[in-house]
């Protein structure tokens, strides 16, 4: 029993960090009709902004982070302007093997920057955890959790109440007839890639808390994807629920995996996502919690 | 039709592999070219040649798939693999280390094809299910799922880092992967692969070309250009689109097998996304539903890396090593594979084969512009 809690607990820790990356890929797709693959390279990346601020420079944490997510905003932005106005209007496709090339542009920059050895964020939650019973919590499972919930709770709030996330919905919509009622679109979909360069920087960190900024957390970005298209393409709820769906799925598959399954080998639990997508996607082609698409003729 | 080849009056003659004349004759010319340059080629770039005219028919296999049904896939790699695995395996020794059943190359190559054509069935279902962008999530979702237990599946595959090594190059007794006379002419190993992949290109691509001019090649493209309306006049999506995945899927197989006993090792590792994105690239930089343009596709980006490699030993800041210097070579491989994958997206949608076309039709029209 304490296994399973303790997994549990571990799952939703991982599952908010992919619910993070998820939730930046909808809200692009939503507004933009961009399916993005850089989330990967746009988390790496705004990983090392942190790395940066309080390693290289040698600033405090919480100077560092803030710093980190203005100058991904910029960097998302900056995107947006620069490779994505253009394809506006061309295929889907293209865009979406666009995003491909980015990504890889993206990593091989961050790598590049990194260099070989594994940094540290600096981050003050490290390897410290606390202990209820037999459970022993992280701190920093702890802050993920704390911090994704404060996020989604604000962006939520964000695009309900404010005139600007009214306006991000109605672009969500529909492009033209916002267009049509002065919403500046070109505007919305410049603040979806720096919300989701944000979101994507958050996850970074998290990711790189404690053990460091290595390959592996660009590796383990690449899993919201499936969280992302479990969830439905176009629905925050359904990104928020794949993320902490797949988290879930992973750390089971970690804990009980090589007891049950183990035919399956060693590591499985990082491809069970993809498998899971599979099956949703077997049952329901949407998704989830995607729009289903009505065929007119 | 004398004098005026250009005029085509009939379905047939429109439809016919060589359209005119002048195209049979250029054939001609570049097939006897290409063998009079096999026979004085250096090694390395007889190796480079065969590999390239091999990855033509993976590039092929895809564009039927992506290019012609309409499917995207991100899976190429997948299939590649599992033809490269399969082939190994086969051919293994069977009292090794490893899984081998010592099999000859008359039996293991078409085999590697049949497992990943099987492979392209049992992914197919989802491909009814699914359209456009998920369908693309879903073959991404197989190359990781095929990554992992390539890894994993150490008796058969070797595993992470170790490997096996792939089939040998033995076809009915005659060594391909040794120096000898050959109906009297002496061919380094090299120049035996090269010629053996130009004729496995040839037959794979006049396959294809047959493939796509008939009703099932008619039936794809309907698919692709509007998959209800194909439908409603009676084509059946779920059997085409199994079609289209199975037969792109062997064409992949055969590449996979033929470049991995080329290179005369297999590392269960070098079947990741990069390796469908290359061949992604292949199809779109080539040009997208022509079978021309996969060639060109594949032998542009074959050839591309090689002088990559090159050129690194020139230009200061890009480095040989894995690590260091400002850009490693691999690095800038991929980032060239993405910036001309853009840039024929946005500047150049038909791709080589586009390119081709104008080059033709400006000579065509001289003097006047257009």
């Amino acid at each position: 029993m304490t296994q399973f809690l303790q997994a549990t607990i571990n799952g939703i820790a991982v599952g908010s960090i992919y619910a993070l990356l998820a939730l930046g890929f909808v809200i692009i797709y939503k507004s933009t009709q961009v399916l993005s693959f850089a989330q990967q390279g746009l988390t790496v990346l705004g990983a090392f902004w942190v790395v940066y601020f309080s390693n290289v420079l040698d600033l405090n944490f919480w100077i560092a982070l803030p710093l980190a997510l203005i100058l991904s905003a910029a960097v998302g932005i900056g995107i947006e302007r620069v490779m994505l106005r253009p394809m506006v209007g061309k295929p889907v496709f293209s865009v979406a093997i666009l995003t491909i090339g980015l990504n890889i542009v993206l990593l091989v920059i961050a790598f590049d920057l990194i260099g070989v050895n594994i940094r540290s964020l600096g981050d003050p939650w490290g390897l410290k955890s606390i202990s209820i019973g037999d459970l022993t919590i992280s701190h920093k499972d702890l802050a993920t959790i704390v911090t994704a919930a404060i996020v989604v709770s604000i962006l939520l709030a964000f695009f309900r109440f404010s005139r600007f996330g009214l306006a991000m919905r109605a672009v969500a919509a529909d492009q033209e007839v916002a267009l049509a009622q002065g919403v500046r679109v070109t505007r919305v979909n410049a603040a979806a890639w720096a919300i989701a360069a944000v979101l994507a920087t958050l996850a970074g960190v998290f990711l790189g808390a404690g053990t460091g900024l290595a390959p592996a957390v660009g590796t383990r970005a690449i899993r919201a994807l499936p969280a992302a298209v479990i969830g439905g393409l176009d629905s925050i709820a359904g990104a928020i629920v794949g993320g902490l769906l797949i988290g879930l799925i992973e750390a089971y598959m970690v804990t009980y995996q090589s007891e049950y399954l183990g035919f399956l080998g060693a590591n499985f639990a990082s491809v069970v996502a993809w498998v899971l997508m599979f099956l949703v996607l077997l049952v329901r082609p949407s998704g989830l919690f995607g729009t289903v698409e009505v065929e007119r003729v | 039709m004398r004098g005026r080849p250009g005029l085509i009056t009939d379905y047939r003659r429109d439809m016919a592999i060589f359209r005119t004349n002048t195209q049979l004759a250029w054939f001609v010319v570049m097939a006897i070219g290409l063998v009079l340059i096999g026979l004085r080629m250096s090694a390395d770039v007889a190796l480079l040649g065969a590999t390239a005219a091999v990855a033509a028919v993976g590039a092929i296999g895809l564009n039927l798939v992506t290019g012609w049904a309409g499917q995207v896939s991100l899976g190429h790699a997948f299939f590649l693999g599992l033809g490269a695995f399969t082939a190994a395996v086969l051919n293994g020794d069977p009292d090794g280390r490893l899984v081998g059943y010592g099999l000859e190359m008359w039996v293991w190559l078409p085999a590697a094809g049949l497992v990943a054509a099987a492979a392209g069935l049992l992914a197919a279902p989802l491909a009814f299910r699914l359209r456009g962008l998920y369908l693309a999530f879903v073959t991404l979702g197989l190359v990781f799922i095929g990554d992992h237990f390539f890894r994993e599946l150490r008796s058969w595959t070797g595993g992470q880092g170790v490997g096996r090594p792939a089939a040998e190059p033995v076809l009915f007794g005659f060594e391909l992967g040794r120096d000898g006379e050959v109906f009297g002419i002496f061919l380094q190993a090299e120049q035996k692969f090269y010629f053996f992949g130009l004729l496995v290109l040839l037959v794979m691509a006049f396959l294809a070309k047959n493939l796509v001019r008939s009703r099932i090649g008619r039936a794809f493209a309907a698919v692709r250009d509007r998959d209800i309306a194909a439908e409603i006049i009676g084509v059946s999506l779920t059997r085409y689109k199994m079609i289209a995945f199975a037969i792109s899927s062997f064409y992949a197989g055969i590449a996979g097998a033929l470049i991995w006993m080329f290179i005369g090792f297999v590392e269960p590792t070098s079947f990741n996304i990069l390796l469908s994105i290359q061949y992604v690239a292949m199809v779109l930089i080539g040009g997208v539903a022509t079978i021309s343009g996969s060639i060109m596709g594949a032998v542009f980006i074959t050839f591309l890396s090689k002088m990559v490699d090159k050129l690194s030993g020139f230009i200061p800041f890009i480095s040989e090593a894995p690590t260091g210097g400002f850009l490693t070579k691999f690095q800038v491989e991929e980032m060239l594979f993405g910036a001309l994958i853009i840039g024929f997206l946005i500047l150049e949608p038909l791709g080589l084969y586009g390119l081709w076309i104008r080059v033709r039709n400006y000579f065509k029209a001289w003097p006047f512009s257009y």
